[in-house]
């Protein structure tokens, strides 16, 4: 019964929420079923999410900033449709976030301790940017403590803490060379906790979404690789959905900008591209919802691997990637595998028949002689 | 002439050509010909894309060749009568690592090496197999070969592939991409091959120049930035930098079995990709040596001869006495 | 008194229609071969280009058919004319194994309507051992027929003919022993240029004309005396046996001069160690070496030659152990390109037992009809 009155208190906020958002319920559903897609989830997976960003109890959100330029919430707030972004703060309720929460100042900074005590074990940590570290994190402070504190402090009694943007997820930017702060990403200075990263710059808002929908949804995060990267998003080269990906194995490659490969769509692995050794899935859900001129390969220039540590802000954007995919090389011919027709049976069968008739005829050609002699002798 | 006298000549005849096997270099190497072209394959350039399969498919207009059971890619397993260059894996342990022996694994290109002293070209009975006099390119001719199989027998990088399973199949190689009918490099092009090799592994260029560039590689100290040209060896616009690898101190195929006009640099041992261990002598002059000490001038055989004659002029007319 | 004569009797006997059968089957997959290719018959690949066709019909197949060659040899030049009785039957078999080893040659070659190339002068290249060996194989066809016809001439009556071909006779018994010393040398030579796709065993470069002429020659040897045991048992013609047991003494030279020239190349080059690596080729070269030192061990006592059936097993051993030192050096002991491995398929097989099988039939064809075995005059 209990659950019945649940399910029905459920299917009311749906209404609610659509007609908050002034979508239909219809459009609603759709949406988190969009966002299940993206994951590779089923559509009753979606219906789930659907139900769990209805539920009246929002996840408390934290969202920390370092040293970041906002591009990872711009690019969220430019998610899908028009209204996301009320989605967005009517599906997790945002206790601190310096962009987008209402409170300020002093206030602000109460809210969050207050929401923090309040839900300790239960919120969801977000860290947008990198992470000082030099000089005990003193190049990025926000009311009078630093970042790397604010972090430390947060992680602590978090439910589960998210690294949005390559900066969060490893550095970004300002890790690259020289690096004068220090910085560093979450995973790194929370070692021995779980982080997921979300790399990118910016990074697709739907990868974000949906890890932190699946973990409404389903209490759990999705799976991760080593990086801490969500696998349904980071699982596969850029390489490998590639729209260009035939040129590239026809030897078809534009050579310059302009020229004639160019213009005609060829690969531009020649022209640096980082595609075959940037693990994302930009070729497979495009960027900003406006058709495939919208990610860097479909408007006529190579990835230059900003989800990538070691590639993106570190590599030279011109420089030729190295391929990634092709090992433990499965598809490639051995040096030294067999080929050729071993002995069958029957080949086996028929040349043991031949030594067989040969050895006989010789024991009895042999056993005659030896009667002939015998013969003459006698 | 006493039969004792002419065991004694035969026996001198015996000695000349003992003495001439004792001269173990009667006919010395070939050396390089002053215009011979070539392509050096750099192991750890390459990223196994495939591309040049894929061309050399096209401009050599062969078919595919199926090995899956599905047979819908073109996925050979080696070079063959379908198939002139394949790119091979070689993978030990987890072949976690690329350019590395232990737990790594390195790409290797396989065609013909179009050697200095070619195996192939010596054993031919019939001339089909020809190295050209300028660019050193080994190429067959299909309406001289008998079909022997000869040079499938004995090239030391068992390059030439004879179409087995047609009655009227024929020696497949590649020609470098300019026998008759396609000519390439008469045309001023690249072959196949080279032409789509995105990072330069494969290069082209006459063989001392690439020589000179396969030994600037190796003085380069690993993480180096060098400028990796793509395409010939001296065009100088369409370079690339990249960190030098670590190499393997050794041109495969500068000195190898005589020296090839295909050059390999890695990252790896040679042997690992393949390449066989060869002695500087090429094979072809030794076994040309014993032929020439055998046989040069027909002097041996005649002398032989003339003894037989005679033994067997005076050894018939007791048979007809008897 | 003795004389040359043929057998005469049924020609339908039980072995004859044997081997008519299985030279038919070898026929068949032969004219398959023609049509479909090399490949659907053959299990060749192009990692073995060279299979059981070449190596047993044509260069086993040749050293089988040095009869006549080591009896030119002994008659000849060792000035023994005492052998003379097994001439004919020695170059009957001679002729018949070039013949249908330049045959399997046919079969075997890929495109054999080129084949007229190897005596185009404007193609040929001199330094090709293969060119010597064709050359020398075709050339020493016509000097056996040669050799052979007054066996022919003289079953047909054909005296002037026969009388002005002896004249000139000496001229083709000469060419008969310098063509066979040039290509059963020249079959080891072709393995210089593999190098070290043979194995060091069994790689002796400029020491492989020497052991393959050497083996060829104790081969020739060894089937006269195989062939005049099996027709004496066959045909109850005694009187060769002494000939035979006389024999024994050159083979055991032969023998310990092929074991001399062998043993030491291994040792000088070092590759003896090859030998005891326990693995297939170090048994492989046992086997091989074991068969030849069982006929140096029966034949070198004077009582043991004196018995046929030891006088015949030898004969086996050394025939086995040349043939098992051909297939070494060439199958055994090849290196493929990495990965490739071979076994002949069943017709295969069958086309060389149907080649064989042709040679026995023409051979029991010929000695029935025409004057080839020496008998004694009672006898006939």
């Amino acid at each position: 019964m209990v659950e019945v009155n649940h399910k029905a208190a459920i299917e009311e906020q749906l209404e609610t929420i659509s007609t908050q958002l002034g979508i239909s319920r219809r459009g609603f559903m759709k949406f988190c079923t969009g966002v299940a897609a993206t994951m590779g989830l089923s559509s009753t997976a979606g219906v789930q999410m659907a139900r769990a960003a209805a539920n009246p109890k929002r996840p408390p959100v934290i969202w920390l900033s370092g040293q970041e330029c906002t591009g990872c919430t711009e690019s969220l707030l430019r998610s899908q449709h028009p209204t996301l972004e009320n989605l967005l703060l009517d599906l997790i309720s945002l206790d601190y976030g310096e962009t987008l929460s209402v409170p300020a100042g002093h206030d602000a900074e109460a809210n969050k301790q207050r929401s923090m005590k309040e839900n300790a074990g239960k919120y969801l940590l977000v860290v947008e940017g990198s992470i000082p570290t030099k000089d005990d994190g003193v190049y990025c402070t926000v009311a009078q403590k630093t970042i790397l504190e604010h972090v430390i402090e947060a992680a602590e009694h978090a439910a589960a803490i998210v690294s949005i943007g390559s900066c969060a997820s490893w550095g970004g930017i300002p890790s690259s060379g020289p690096n004068p702060t220090g910085a560093k990403g979450a995973p790194q200075v929370l070692e021995g906790k779980t982080v997921v990263t979300i790399p990118g710059c910016p990074p697709n808002p739907y990868n974000f979404l949906a890890t932190v929908l699946h973990f409404v949804a389903f209490g759990k995060l999705p799976e991760l690789d080593t990086k801490g990267r969500p696998k349904f998003a980071y699982g596969r080269l850029i390489h490998e959905n590639c729209e260009r990906r035939a040129h590239f194995n026809a030897g078809r490659f534009a050579l310059e900008f302009g020229d004639e490969g160019h213009r005609r769509g060829w690969c531009l692995y020649k022209l640096g591209c980082k595609g075959p050794e940037t693990f994302a899935n930009c070729p497979a859900v495009l960027f900003g919802d406006v058709g495939n001129a919208s990610w860097p390969v479909g408007t006529g220039h190579g990835c230059f691997g900003c989800t990538e540590q070691g590639v993106g802000f570190t590599k030279p954007i011109y420089a030729l990637s190295d391929v990634q995919n092709l090992h433990p090389p499965v598809s490639f011919p051995d040096v030294t595998e067999t080929k050729g027709e071993g002995m069958t049976a029957g080949a086996g069968a028929l040349l043991a028949g031949l030594a067989g008739a040969a050895v006989g005829a010789g024991a009895m050609a042999a056993k005659n002689l030896g009667q002939t002699d015998s013969d003459s002798n006698g | 002439m006493k039969r004792r006298d002419f065991l004694k000549a035969a026996g001198g005849g015996a000695v000349v050509a003992a003495a001439g096997g004792g001269s173990a270099q009667a006919r010395p190497n070939r050396e390089p010909l002053p215009e011979a072209v070539g392509m050096l394959y750099d192991s750890t350039l390459c990223v196994g894309c495939k591309a040049c399969m894929d061309k050399c498919k096209q401009v050599n207009d062969m078919p595919m060749e199926f090995t899956t059971k599905d047979k819908l890619w073109d996925a050979p397993r080696d070079i063959g009568a379908k198939t002139l260059n394949v790119i091979k894996v070689y993978k030990n342990g987890t072949a976690a690592v690329k350019d590395r022996e232990t737990d790594g694994y390195a790409f290797v290109k396989d065609h013909c090496k179009h050697c200095v002293d070619a195996g192939c070209v010596s054993v031919c009975p019939v001339s089909a197999m020809l190295k050209h006099p300028e660019t050193g390119v080994v190429t067959n001719d299909p309406d001289r070969c008998i079909g022997c199989r000869y040079c499938v027998y004995a090239c030391p990088y068992n390059v030439p592939k004879y179409e087995l399973d047609d009655a009227r199949g024929q020696i497949r190689k590649c020609q470098f991409c300019n026998q008759a009918g396609v000519e390439r490099l008469d045309r001023g092009l690249l072959p196949g091959c080279v032409e789509v090799c995105p990072t330069g592994a494969s290069l082209f260029g006459p063989r001392d120049k690439l020589v000179e560039e396969a030994r600037r590689r190796l003085a380069l100290k690993p993480g180096e930035p060098y400028a990796y040209p793509r395409g010939h060896v001296e065009d100088a616009h369409h370079t690339h930098e990249k960190p030098a690898p670590a190499y393997v101190q050794h041109v495969y195929g500068e000195k190898d079995g005589g020296g090839t006009q295909v050059l390999y640099i890695a990252g790896v041992p040679h042997q690992r990709l393949g390449l066989p261990n060869l002695p500087e002598w090429s094979y072809a002059s030794r076994s040309e040596g014993l032929q020439q000490t055998l046989y040069g001038g027909m002097i041996a055989p005649g002398v032989v001869l003339a003894g037989l004659l005679w033994a067997a002029h005076r050894r018939s007319k007791h048979d007809d006495e008897s | 008194m003795s004389r040359y004569a043929p057998v005469g009797g049924r020609l339908f006997t039980g072995p004859f229609i044997l081997f008519s059968i299985l030279a038919l089957i070898g026929i068949v997959f032969i004219i398959e071969r023609f049509i479909f290719g090399l490949g659907a018959v053959t299990n060749l690949n192009n990692g073995y280009p060279w299979g059981l066709w070449v190596v047993v019909d044509i260069v086993i197949g040749t050293a089988f058919a040095c009869g006549g060659f080591a009896l030119a040899l002994a008659i000849y030049v060792a000035n023994k004319g005492e052998y003379h009785p097994l001439m004919r039957p020695a170059l009957l078999g001679s002729l018949l194994g070039y013949a249908l080893g330049g045959g399997a040659a046919f079969v075997d070659m890929g495109r054999y309507w080129n084949f007229y190339q190897v005596f185009n002068p404007s193609v040929i290249n001199l330094s090709s051992v293969m060119l010597e060996v064709a050359l020398c194989v075709f050339a020493y066809i016509v000097v056996l027929a040669i050799e052979f016809s007054p066996t022919v001439l003289e079953r047909f009556g054909a005296r002037n003919a026969k009388r002005a071909l002896g004249r000139v006779l000496f001229v083709f018994i000469a060419l008969g022993i310098l063509l066979p010393t040039m290509h059963q040398s020249s079959l080891g030579s072709l393995l210089v240029s593999l190098g070290h796709k043979v194995d060091p065993l069994w790689q002796a470069y400029e020491m492989l004309p020497l052991l393959f002429l050497l083996s060829a020659i104790t081969m020739g040897f060894s089937i006269v005396v195989f062939e005049g045991s099996l027709s004496s048992l066959r045909f109850r013609t005694t009187g060769e046996r002494p000939l035979l047991e006389k024999l024994g003494p050159i083979i055991v030279g032969m023998l310990v001069a092929y074991l001399v020239v062998r043993f030491g190349q291994l040792l000088l080059s070092g590759s003896l160690g090859r030998a005891f690596a326990g693995d297939t080729r170090s048994l492989a070269f046992w086997i091989e070496n074991l068969l030849y030192l069982v006929p140096v061990v029966v034949l070198a006592s004077a009582g043991m030659r004196r018995k046929p059936q030891a006088l015949f097993l030898a004969a086996i051993s050394m025939l086995l152990a040349a043939s098992v030192y051909r297939i070494n050096a060439f199958l055994v002991g090849f290196n493929p390109p990495p990965g490739y491995q071979y076994f002949p398929s069943v017709t295969e097989l069958l086309v060389t037992v149907g080649m064989i099988s042709i040679e026995v039939v023409i051979f029991l064809y010929v000695i029935k009809r025409f004057p080839v075995l020496h008998r004694a005059e009672q006898a006939a």
